[in-house]
């Protein structure tokens, strides 16, 4: 672990350097903010508004949980000065390679947030009796199906139906795994600290995966490829988010998002400071600027995804509402499934499973 | 088309987009003669051996090799090898796979192949080689290889592009002899191009000079030397002195002309239809120009010449004079009969005229 | 001797850039990786030597099916690409005169001034099942319903060979160009017909043009990555996608370094015996 450590030092020292006089090759000596984050958590309308109100500079890096945690990880929590990944990605990846500072809740205007969400952050990003997240924008997985469809999928194993035999697609990703886990009437969330439930689990995950393939056009790897898929009609059904299925919707009323039976998978992305932020100051600016009610709502207009924010409701575009109305009754609602924190090394296992299943015949 | 003739061409033409390369070319060459194509480059010859060759289609005309017609005939399947200018041995192939190259095409058995080649390496001198790369040999010693491989497959008919092209003069001197012998030692009939007359005297039993796509003339190098028959095969093959002047009178077949500086000179009449009072070219050479003292041979005409300078070069020493306003280069005899000559000196040249051969002139 | 030192001295100082370059970017990560490579992670704060990873990949069928598949397809596209290269390489060397040689050569070009992503999503669109081509097949009434060309392995193929042709067709050029037209004519003069010529006289000759575009074009299909798993769908596996996962998806540094090892490994094995078979030295093919 020493000598890890001291590699890793050294490591995160050079690109750190690198990194410095590569800003100062920039020539900007102006106050800066460097966010790491998901398409459309940052509009440049936003971020005009943040730097004409602040004077500071933002510079985004487009990202996803698994790109985030690499580059932190290379730097040891360099190069950035605030991150968005998901709640349940802090504590496990925190633990292993140290990448992120606590939250001073001090700092943050817990006021213009959901309690609800500020609670259920903090709980499951608690390491130590410290916090690391704060709640950002929220969504959850389920399935976009076409209404030819739409009688025969209403879960994630209908999706393995032969009436829609070479018109399916999701990604080959733990949601699929924990999706597919419920629709199987197993409980993956329970079995996170129990080896070998979660093995056993993951063991008929994988069966039904490997009989299912036939059925897949192709596994998605990115957002824009999906839903040109499902607008062009060659998928009919599909495993995935649901801002997409809205957007969708919005462009083609036959195509919608529908919370499967046994529940849709919901996520919170948080805002987390990287270990060796430069301007913690300027993090908090940001985190407490895009709250307002008035900027979450352009940032779940941005991206269609639902903000942490309180009241920011009101201020969304009502076909957004209308079509999250239409997804979700409180039944729905009631059952989303929150991912908890994903202990370490629960990923190598779900990997070797996924693994398998792309190289299957 | 005689029965014995190897190669026998007849109105052969072939076009390219404005000009005419070979135009109306028809040639013998009988069986185990060595044919020379002589001409100046753009002359049409290397266009007239690809025709022979195959690599090209003539327009118009046929090409019969023993009787058989070529014309659509593809390369690798005619009776002719062709030694290159550049003679394009393979460089990914040892001398031997060179030269085994065509036995392998016609099927020899490796063991009788491997007979063959040593066979014909040793004929053209140079045994023990067939596990070089032709890049190791030297310019000589690659075009005996370039040889080989054509003659190991005994052709009918050798093309040869003008090979010694690329050896410095001592090697190219030593390989005209040579070439010449292999000739007569293979017995295969050889059709030779080149724009050196040197070379296709030496080595040829007949030559054909080519101008402008056509063949001015075509006879045995001696005849064509002595007797050209056109003004451009007589100032073309060997060195020659041409004077202009008016022609006089005519005298059975001699020709008395009145050069421009109004000296009378004469000549043999070497072409048809010459009226007194037109312009002509009278061609004599070198050797045939005698240094005259005060006695000189009563049949011979003469002319007074001013001597330039003295141009030694061994057997073929030389004066450059300058008579009625032409320069004149005679041959200076080193057996030691030639007077001393200072510069400016005044000289009556002379000559038989019956070896002078007078052309209209040439516009 | 003075002199002699100097002139050692500037060409130290000029091979300076390039030697730092080859150490801090080619042999210290490499190094590094291979050091990687054998480290086990016992728990979240051990790290032990031992061989689990290469271990892993023999034990695990999808690591060895993938880097079997991997190969074996990469030299298949290399195979093709210099199929298709080479009439196209013979036609811009001696054929193509002058202005149509320089846009032969343009139009070979051109495709590469857009990213590996751009050229690969130009592909999807014609063969998607919603594409060009298929549309045009249920127009001139080949088909009745939409095809499907995406998502296979003859997708892949296609895609890889098409990223892979200029960097053949190049060297290919380079040699054809400075063959002596005469060699062709002699091998024909000689008695040989098409095949012959092209298999004893063109093909021997080019043969360093042939084995250093194999190498450029079989390292680039080796390593591809966005190809094969945009165009390959469901059974795109391709070896680089499992070191990207490892590195990236798994935070499996160790693996990852492993399968990487493995993949460098392959791919200087497989150069080597194309050099031995084709009898090429890697100087003389490299210039």
């Amino acid at each position: 672990m020493k000598r890890l450590d001291r590699k890793t030092r050294k490591h995160a020292l050079m690109l750190s350097l690198a990194l410095v006089t590569g800003g100062f090759a920039g020539g900007a000596m102006a106050e800066e903010l460097r966010l790491i984050t998901w398409g459309g958590y940052a509009p440049d309308d936003v971020v005009a508004q943040f730097e004409k109100e602040t004077g500071i500079d933002v510079k985004v890096t487009l990202s996803n949980n698994e790109d985030m945690i690499s580059k932190l990880r290379a730097t040891g929590g360099a190069g950035f000065d605030l991150a968005q990944p998901s709640q349940d990605r802090i504590v496990g990846v925190q633990r292993q390679f140290n990448i992120y500072k606590p939250i001073d809740f001090s700092r943050v205007n817990t006021e213009q947030l959901q309690p609800s969400m500020v609670k259920a952050t903090k709980d499951s990003t608690e390491l130590s009796g410290k916090h690391y997240g704060v709640p950002a924008v929220w969504g959850t997985s389920g399935l976009i199906v076409h209404n030819s469809v739409a009688d025969s999928v209403k879960d994630y194993t209908d999706l393995c139906d032969p009436a829609v035999a070479g018109e399916v697609s999701y990604r080959l990703k733990r949601p699929t795994l924990i999706g597919f886990g419920f629709a199987l009437g197993l409980d993956p969330f329970s079995a996170y600290n129990d080896r070998d439930r979660y093995d056993s689990i993951l063991a008929q995950v994988e069966d039904k995966l490997i009989d299912c393939k036939a059925n897949v056009k192709t596994y998605w790897t990115g957002g824009d490829q999906l839903l040109a898929l499902l607008r062009t009609g060659e998928v009919k059904a599909a495993m995935a988010w649901d801002a997409g299925g809205w957007k969708l919707n919005a462009e083609n009323p036959e195509i919608r998002f529908v919370a499967p039976e046994s529940g849709a998978l919901g996520w919170i992305d948080t805002f987390a400071i990287p270990r060796r932020s430069e301007n913690e100051e300027a993090a908090y600016k940001w985190i407490n600027f895009v709250m307002q009610p008035e900027i979450a709502a352009k940032i779940t207009n941005a991206s269609g995804n639902f903000t942490a924010s309180k009241g920011a409701d009101e201020f969304v575009r009502a076909e957004l509402a209308d079509a999250y109305r239409a997804s979700f009754n409180d039944e729905a609602i009631n059952n989303i499934k929150w991912y908890p924190p994903v202990p370490p090394g629960l990923e190598t296992v779900e990997g070797q499973v996924l693994d398998r299943v792309q190289a299957a015949n | 088309m005689t029965s014995h003739s190897d190669l026998s061409c007849t109105g052969l033409v072939r076009r390219f987009s404005g000009h005419t390369a070979v135009d109306h070319v028809s040639l013998d060459v009988p069986a185990g003669t060595f044919f020379s194509i002589l001409g100046p480059s753009g002359c049409g010859k290397t266009t007239l051996l690809r025709l022979l060759a195959g690599f090209d289609k003539p327009d118009e005309g046929d090409i019969h090799i023993r009787g058989q017609r070529m014309n659509d005939v593809p390369p690798n399947h005619r009776p002719v090898n062709m030694v290159f200018q550049h003679l394009a041995l393979f460089p990914t192939m040892s001398v031997g796979e060179n030269i085994g190259y065509g036995l392998k095409r016609q099927k020899v058995p490796a063991a009788e192949r491997q007979k063959r080649i040593v066979q014909v390496l040793e004929q053209v001198g140079l045994p023990d080689l067939a596990g070089r790369n032709p890049q190791q040999l030297s310019g000589g010693q690659r075009q005996r290889v370039a040889l080989a491989r054509c003659l190991v497959l005994k052709p009918t008919l050798l093309l040869l592009d003008e090979p010694l092209g690329a050896l410095d003069l001592k090697l190219r001197e030593q390989m005209k002899v040579e070439l010449k012998h292999l000739q007569k030692a293979f017995g295969t009939t050889f059709v030779y191009i080149t724009h050196d007359q040197s070379e296709a005297m030496v080595m040829s039993d007949q030559v054909a000079v080519m101008r402008n796509g056509r063949f001015d003339q075509v006879a045995p190098p001696e005849v064509l030397y002595r007797q050209p028959e056109t003004p451009f095969v007589a100032g073309f093959v060997g060195d020659n002195n041409r004077l202009r002047g008016d022609l006089v009178s005519v005298e059975g077949e001699l020709a008395d002309i009145r050069l421009d500086d109004g000296s009378r000179v004469r000549g043999r009449i070497a072409c048809e239809g010459l009226e007194p009072g037109s312009r002509v070219d009278l061609f004599v050479r070198p050797e045939s120009l005698v240094l005259a003292g005060e006695a000189i041979n009563p049949g011979y005409t003469g002319m007074d010449a001013r001597i330039r300078t003295t141009l030694f070069d061994g057997a073929n020493s030389r004066v450059e004079a300058e008579a009625a306003g032409q320069t004149v280069y005679a041959r200076l005899p080193q057996d030691g009969s030639a007077p001393r000559l200072g510069e400016n000196a005044a000289v009556r040249l002379a000559w038989d005229p019956i070896l002078a051969r007078v052309f209209e002139a040439a516009t | 001797m003075m002199k002699d030192s100097a002139s050692r001295l500037s060409l130290w100082l000029l091979l300076t850039p390039f030697l730092l370059w080859i150490l801090l970017l080619v042999l210290v990560p490499h190094l590094q990786m291979l050091r990687v490579s054998f480290q086990v992670r016992e728990s979240w704060d051990t790290l032990v030597w031992g061989f689990d990873q290469y271990q892993n990949f023999f034990t695990e069928s999808y690591y060895w099916r993938t880097f079997v598949r991997t190969g074996v397809m990469s030299l298949f596209t290399t195979f093709l690409t210099l199929i298709i290269a080479f009439p196209i390489a013979w036609y811009i060397a001696r054929l193509a005169r002058g202005r149509a040689r320089g846009l032969l050569f343009l139009a070979c070009l051109i495709p590469f001034w857009a990213s590996e992503l751009v050229r690969t999503y130009g592909w999807m669109i014609l063969l998607r099942e919603s594409g060009l081509i298929s549309s045009w097949l249920q127009l001139l009434g080949l088909a009745d319903a939409p095809v499907e060309m995406l998502y296979n392995d003859v997708a892949v193929i296609i895609g890889l060979v098409y990223n892979g042709l200029l960097f053949m067709v190049v060297p290919l050029v380079t040699t054809l160009d400075g063959m002596d037209e005469n060699l062709v004519e002699a091998g024909y003069d000689l008695g040989g017909g098409h095949l012959t010529v092209m298999r004893e006289v063109v093909v021997p000759w080019a043969m360093p043009g042939i084995v250093s575009g194999c190498i450029v074009v079989f390292m680039l299909t080796l390593g591809s990555y966005l190809t094969p798993i945009l165009m390959g769908g469901k059974d795109s596996a391709w070896f680089t996608q499992q070191i990207f996962t490892q590195f990236i998806t798994r935070f499996n540094w160790e693996q990852g370094a492993a399968l990487g090892v493995l993949l460098l490994f392959l791919s200087s094995v497989i150069v080597w015996i194309g050099l031995r078979l084709s009898g090429q030295s890697l100087r003389k093919v490299m210039g």
